[in-house]
């Protein structure tokens, strides 16, 4: 087993690279997809890292590649002292363990023929953790931490659930084996705001109550705000900025980030009337062909020739705080 | 409880301004009965349009808000009982039959709706989709209706129309695709557009781009609009009227300057104070409605609402409120309003 140094980021990923060969087919362009170029950061133990981005800017890519669910084209995911990507499949499988994820749609990731209780089992089986008895006692106690009775859940289906509570089977069957990160991709964006509000606090109350950590992806800025002490903004397959949550949502860096935060919908109409709206324009360019140079330049209102020809890297402007711009946001 | 008991309850539609209304919708029920179980899906609903004015209609899932728009456009299907008036300029939209209501039908109330690629043929190119809906509302030959698709396609802001003209869905971005929709919505210059959760699969910064080009358009065709959404937010940022559903029934509605600043209704505060804002600090947490949405086929006898309420009292469990104009053009169904001013984060318990 390995031994965990508190000073080391429990999760260290360095230049994640993913990408796709597409054929070209049906009048579509072939070619290879960059959905994930060069991302680098750190988790800390017991630390939430957002990741925040539109459709397209390759933050489920990166999630997979942080659990090598495929494993990523080159680059570096050091977990617990493991480099996941270059290890063995068993050293990956033991890795696991300690990583789970959640998923978008709670329907969709559970088995709609199996009765709760054998969901939540199943990591406690395929892990050989603990005799029946002890198992069938870990399954009660998982339900009730994530707020379903296990009398009257634990028998049932999926499709006798709700959204909300689907969500929580899936939760309940992530932190079965005491997982040290848990990466959620979109896990609460399905349900409704109330349902919402139940699951998030729930996040935060196994957070403090087991010390977990996340990487939170969602393409809703206030509610990674919500969740997260550090947060990152991706746009196609880069990081263009990262850094404390507060921070970075007070002060943004980069004009893209700019430009999100400009676009949430606010909640006072007075407000919302008087906004100048709206500084970007146009659509996204295509992972297949980014622009050359910084890939954001062909939307941002400040490019000017030096961000086509030159590719900007991500820098420290104050601490913790980095932004991958030639010309930064700084009033 | 009965159907003719919950009648008694109706109340009058809400009158803004002198104007005539464009859409008056008034006691709209609609049930399913299915299997034996009987699903009221829509329990009284009552509202008005005005030409110009954009309503947004916000529920959660199960609401009843997409139902009502569908039973309005004639879309349901024929297992639903669908009983009230809708009346649009003087014709009762839901005593038409099938034939009649085709020319209503996209002429004068047009809908888009949430999946713009589910929406549109993958085998048929955009303009041919659009020139299609030109012809089916107007006597037109195939020149005239290639100028006005084209026409539609400016005025939606399609970036390079004459290219995208030839093009297939799929080639299309998701954004780009709605703007589509749009454009074939308004290929009959439609008196109401319908946009049942129209923005919600868009990213922020297209979701934004998109509410601007309806606003605009309105502005310019003077269109009325009805924003069926979930999102409390997008209705604040740009709706005139705002309508807040629960259990099939409209719970709060005002003007959206009035409602956002004196919430009444304990439910629409509940979902105001769970929603993630930016002014919170990370890691608080958020105020807990407990429970789940009523079962639709077993609703409680008083205010669905009351047990998932902090406010709720044994009246509001033994009858339902009556919703009614409380205050000049402020209209909610509570026995126990919230106090204007109050925490903005009460209302769940």
């Amino acid at each position: 087993m390995t031994i965990v140094d508190e000073r080391e980021p429990l999760l260290r990923a360095r230049e994640l690279v993913q990408e796709f060969t597409v054929r070209g087919r049906g009048g579509v362009k072939g070619g290879v997809v960059h959905a994930v170029s060069g991302v680098s950061f750190d988790i800390n133990v017991g630390e939430t890292l957002g990741v925040v981005g539109e459709t397209g800017s390759g933050k489920s890519t990166l999630a997979r590649s942080i659990i090598q669910a495929p494993r990523p084209k080159s680059g570096e995911v050091h977990f617990k002292g493991t480099d996941l990507v270059r290890c063995k499949r068993g050293r990956l499988a033991e890795a696991r363990r300690h990583m789970q994820m959640v998923f978008q749609d709670p329907f969709g990731s559970l088995n709609p023929r199996w009765r709760i209780s054998d969901i939540v089992a199943e990591p406690l089986i395929g892990y050989g953790a603990g005799s029946g008895g002890a198992r069938a006692r870990r399954v009660r106690e998982l339900l009730d931490l994530v707020g379903l009775n296990p009398d009257s859940y634990g028998r049932r289906r999926p499709h006798e659930l709700s959204g909300g509570q689907c969500q929580r089977v899936a939760i309940a069957r992530a932190i079965a084996l005491d997982p040290a990160l848990i990466v959620c991709d979109e896990a609460v964006s399905s349900l409704d705001v109330l349902i919402q509000a139940q699951v998030l606090n729930l996040f935060e109350q196994l957070r403090s109550e087991l010390g977990l950590s996340y990487l939170f992806i969602s393409h809703d800025l206030a509610l990674v705000k919500q969740v997260s002490d550090r947060v990152a903004v991706m746009h196609l397959g880069q990081l263009c900025e990262i850094g404390p949550a507060e921070t970075l949502y007070r002060t943004p860096l980069h004009p893209y980030t700019v430009a999100l935060l400009a676009s949430i919908p606010d909640l006072d109409p007075s407000a919302a009337r008087h906004r100048a709206r709206l500084s970007i324009h146009g659509e996204p360019p295509s992972p297949i062909s980014p622009p050359s140079g910084c890939r954001f330049r062909t939307r941002c209102p400040r490019a000017a020739a030096r961000c086509a020809d030159e590719a900007p890297v991500l820098r420290e402007i104050t601490p913790g705080h980095s932004v991958a711009c030639h010309f930064p946001v700084t009033s | 409880m009965s159907i003719e008991e919950v009648s008694e309850l109706a109340s009058p539609a809400p009158v803004y301004g002198g104007a005539e209304p464009l859409l008056e919708v008034s006691d709209l029920r609609v049930r399913f009965d299915a299997k034996g179980r009987r699903v009221n899906a829509v329990n009284g609903l009552s509202y008005h349009v005005h030409a110009g004015r954009m309503l947004a209609i916000i529920g959660e899932s199960g609401s009843g808000k997409s139902v009502s728009s569908r039973a309005l456009m004639g879309l349901l299907p024929p297992t639903a009982r669908i009983s009230g008036s809708a009346r649009f300029l003087g014709t009762d939209l839901l005593s038409l039959s099938e034939r009649e209501m085709r020319r209503h039908r996209g002429a004068d109330l047009a809908m888009v709706f949430q999946d713009p690629t589910r929406s549109l043929n993958p085998t048929m190119r955009i303009g041919t989709q659009i020139t299609e809906a030109v012809r089916a509302h107007g006597d037109v030959d195939k020149r005239a209706a290639f100028d006005r698709a084209m026409e539609l396609l400016q005025l939606v802001r399609l970036p390079a129309p004459e290219r995208r003209f030839y093009e297939y869905p799929h080639q299309l971005s998701g954004g780009m695709r709605q703007r589509v929709m749009i454009a074939i919505a308004l290929a009959a210059d439609p008196k109401l557009l319908i946009a049942d959760e129209a923005t919600t699969a868009l990213d922020v910064t297209t979701q934004a781009q998109v509410m601007e080009l309806l606003l605009e358009l309105q502005e310019r065709l003077g269109t009325a609009i009805i924003m069926i959404s979930h999102d409390l937010g997008l209705a604040a940022s740009y709706a005139h009227d705002v309508i807040v559903m629960y259990a099939g029934r409209a719970v709060e509605y005002a003007p959206a300057s009035t409602l956002f600043s004196h919430v009444r209704m304990p439910y629409t505060r509940a979902l105001l104070g769970a929603i993630p804002r930016l002014e919170r600090t990370p890691h608080s947490l958020l105020p807990v409605t407990p429970g789940q949405p009523p079962d639709l086929t077993a609703l409680p006898p008083g205010c669905p609402f009351a047990p998932r309420c902090s406010r709720a009292q044994d009246d509001c469990h033994a009858e339902p409120p009556p919703f009614a104009e409380h205050e000049p053009g402020h209209w909610w169904a509570c026995w126990h309003p919230c106090e204007v001013g109050g925490p903005a984060e009460e209302g769940g318990r």
